[in-house]
């Protein structure tokens, strides 16, 4: 970390301030939604587009179904096969790929704002291998078995890995930087993927079963999922609106913040406990899914700017919309065979990533 | 200049200094001995005398056909594969001046997984002959990609690695899209490629993984001994090179050329081995200072010794089950990283 001054100048504060000023006067001139009326219309068409996405991804598939089984389904449930699919399949893949897109992109926003560090996302920092490496050795040396055990063991995986990241990013004397954080993640993901592999490929039973964590999917996962998982990432995204307020002193810098009176250390205690509880969960209900925290935050920062109460719930909303997309055109690109969701969204992802490495937002 | 030997042809001159020539050949008398023991071990074990008999011919046939026919080809796979790798790791890291990359990390490697995959599933009628030009061709594909991208009048070697990783992990999307996609994919054809992303190589032979290794081996090394003195004065920066008379441009795209052909056809054989192309080139600093004449076949002896020993511990440490040798040295390498992170730790 870089060392924090007990005290600046007021001199120094003065220009930091009018500085930000400048860049916020700017930010505002740049961004798509300017006024308070304006975002939140924004936000109401979000919301309504996020419920017709859910409506599309339970509708959309092999099967077409109509609005009106739909409906049927949910208030006079008859056991037919539609139903079945509607409530078994359907409904619980909707609901999971709405919140694991909201988790993703609120928890990239979160690390982006932490660490100021424009690239930093659940999947740069090796997350999902480390995640995948949990569930990979749970299986093959204790036996784990069923989605909700590899749901636990992704989660304690997720927060692992994502500690040692950090921890392996920030050595040295210039701090977290993008580069070395980047490296850090990339070789861990390397490391842990060789691990897993080579496990799975000694013991041959575990293979079918686990080959999906490898990339993220929210198929055939049933409604338990989602009810177990759901609470703790309800938690962690209400908590990310209660300190979304604190983080916009962090866009001032770490020293200015702790200046202005802010906690520092507690303030990122806090996102930490969230950023692990939100990418954790989502890997634990949706496996690895790539760049959906690095394309919606720099989405939002266009549309919105970098007021972090009005970031984090267009993050929330906007994550969940691209990937309820992302999973209903993953049922149309080689149909009537599904692709993993989590194959678009690296697909989907390269432009925007290349498009911020380029862009020499990393220093 | 006493500590130097100077070889003049007619078109080249090297100089290599003692200190290199002893970090030579201590390394392939290294190499020699961990080829015998290596040859030696197994579920059968074969004392080094006896190997030696029976690469001599004069040993017990029952040892000559284990040592020629099932245990030689692996390690010279091992060899050439390590040797590859570090060769096209220390090329790189003196393109991008980065020495925190390899082709595994930028995603160069990715690329070669991603064309020998779809060799394996969509071509697998045809001679094995071709894959590391399929392989190949997929390093290039994502080479020009990261290139292409990475450039804004000019590369530097912060977006390059940046743009490299981000692409790694879309070409490893896709690749495991292929794979799970392939509508006649049985597991088998699956486990095969999966075998093949965490780089192994067992199961080789001399007809199919051998000789098609070989040729493209014997041009590209020597080619990289010769062009290697070249990233030394790129070392000194772009500004400084251009002005002492190198071709900056032309030399870099011909090193980054054979970088990327030795990682293809590494890939092709060995499969995506990761981290010795990032820890052969740091080895070989060490020993022997950072001039690239001396680096580059130093690195190639400490690629094939890392991966001959994790090969050997792969095989035999956990027998029956032979583990694919890219889970140690990815096991070596990590720590490494870590290692080499906290050692740059200032700059």
């Amino acid at each position: 970390m870089s060392k924090v001054p007990t005290r600046l100048s007021y001199h120094t504060y003065q220009i930091r301030i009018d500085n930000i000023r400048e860049v916020r006067k700017e930010e505002v001139m740049n961004t798509l939604l300017k006024t308070r009326a304006q975002k939140v219309v924004g936000l109401a068409v979000s919301s309504a587009v996020l419920i017709a996405g859910i409506i599309c991804s339970i509708a959309f598939g092999v099967t077409n179904i109509g609005w009106r089984t739909i409906v049927e389904s949910i208030t006079a449930f008859d056991g037919s096969q539609e139903h079945l699919i509607i409530q078994t399949a359907r409904v619980p893949r909707a609901f999971i790929a709405a919140i694991a897109g909201a988790s993703l992109a609120v928890a990239g926003s979160l690390m982006q704002g932490i660490t100021r560090n424009p690239l930093a996302s659940p999947s740069l920092f090796g997350i999902n291998a480390g995640a995948a490496f949990f569930i990979v050795s749970g299986s093959a040396f204790f036996g784990a078995s069923g989605l909700s055990t590899f749901a636990t063991l992704a989660f304690v995986g997720a927060a692992f890995t994502s500690l040692l990241v950090y921890v392996i990013g920030s050595i040295g004397s210039d701090g977290l930087t993008p580069l070395k954080v980047t490296l850090a993640g990339a070789a861990m993901t390397a490391f842990f993927s060789s691990l897993s592999l080579g496990i799975l490929l000694t013991g041959g039973q575990t293979f079918d079963q686990v080959l999906y964590w490898f990339v993220g999917s929210v198929a055939g996962r049933d409604m338990g999922i989602f009810t177990t998982a759901a609470p703790y990432m309800g938690i962690a995204l209400a908590g990310a609106f209660i300190i979304a307020r604190h983080m916009n002193l962090f866009t001032l810098g770490e020293d200015v913040a702790t200046g202005l009176g802010q906690k520092t250390f507690a303030i990122k205690l806090a996102a930490a406990v969230i950023i692990v509880l939100l990418a954790g969960g989502s890997v634990s209900v949706a496996g690895p899914i790539a760049f959906v925290g690095i394309i919606i935050p720099h989405l939002t920062r266009h549309l919105v700017g970098i007021d972090y109460r009005w970031v984090i719930p267009y993050c929330a909303l906007l994550g969940g919309i691209l990937l309820l997309a992302a999973d209903i055109g993953s049922r149309y690109i080689s149909f009537p065979k599904e692709v993993p969701v989590g194959v678009m969204t690296a697909i989907i992802g390269v432009p925007f990533f290349v498009y911020i490495a380029r862009r020499g937002g990393v220093s | 200049m006493g500590n130097w030997l100077t070889l003049r042809g007619r078109f080249h001159s090297f100089q290599l200094h003692r200190r290199t020539i002893t970090a030579i050949l201590l390394l392939l008398a290294a190499n020699v001995a961990a080829i015998i023991v290596c040859v030696g071990m197994g579920s059968t074990t074969i004392s080094p005398i006896n190997v030696i008999r029976a690469l001599f011919g004069t040993g017990d046939p029952s040892h000559s056909m284990i040592v020629f026919s099932l245990r030689m080809p692996r390690v010279l796979v091992a060899i050439m594969v390590g040797a590859a790798l570090a060769v096209s790791g220390a090329l790189l890291q003196g393109i991008v001046r980065n020495p925190l990359t390899s082709p595994d990390i930028i995603g160069i490697s990715g690329g070669a997984s991603l064309g020998t995959v779809v060799f394996i599933l969509y071509f697998s009628h045809l001679s094995i002959r071709y894959m590391p030009i399929s392989s190949i061709a997929g390093a290039f594909a994502a080479a020009l990609l990261i290139y292409f991208f990475a450039y804004r009048g000019g590369i530097t070697p912060l977006r390059l690695v940046l743009i490299g990783i981000g692409m790694a992990t879309a070409l490893t999307a896709v690749t495991y899209m292929l794979i799970l996609t392939a509508s006649f994919t049985p597991t088998a054809v699956a486990v095969k490629a999966f075998t093949f992303m965490t780089g192994s190589i067992y199961g080789v032979s001399w007809e199919r993984d051998v000789l098609t290794l070989l040729p493209w081996l014997a041009v590209l090394l020597p080619v990289s001994f010769v062009y290697a003195r070249h990233l030394n004065v790129q070392e000194l920066g772009d500004d400084v090179a251009m002005s002492v008379g190198s071709t900056v441009h032309v030399k870099r795209t011909i090193l980054l050329f054979v970088s990327v052909a030795l990682a293809g056809a590494a890939v092709a054989i060995g499969g995506a081995i990761n981290f010795i192309g990032l820890m052969a080139p740091h080895i070989a600093r060490k020993l022997v200072g950072p001039a690239y004449g001396g680096v580059i076949p130093v690195s190639a002896l400490i690629g094939s010794l890392v991966l001959l020993l994790s090969d050997l511990v792969a095989r035999t440490a956990f027998l029956p089950l032979d583990i694919p040798a890219g889970v140690f040295t990815a096991a070596i390498g990590a720590p490494f990283f870590v290692y080499l992170l906290y050692r740059h730790r200032k700059s």
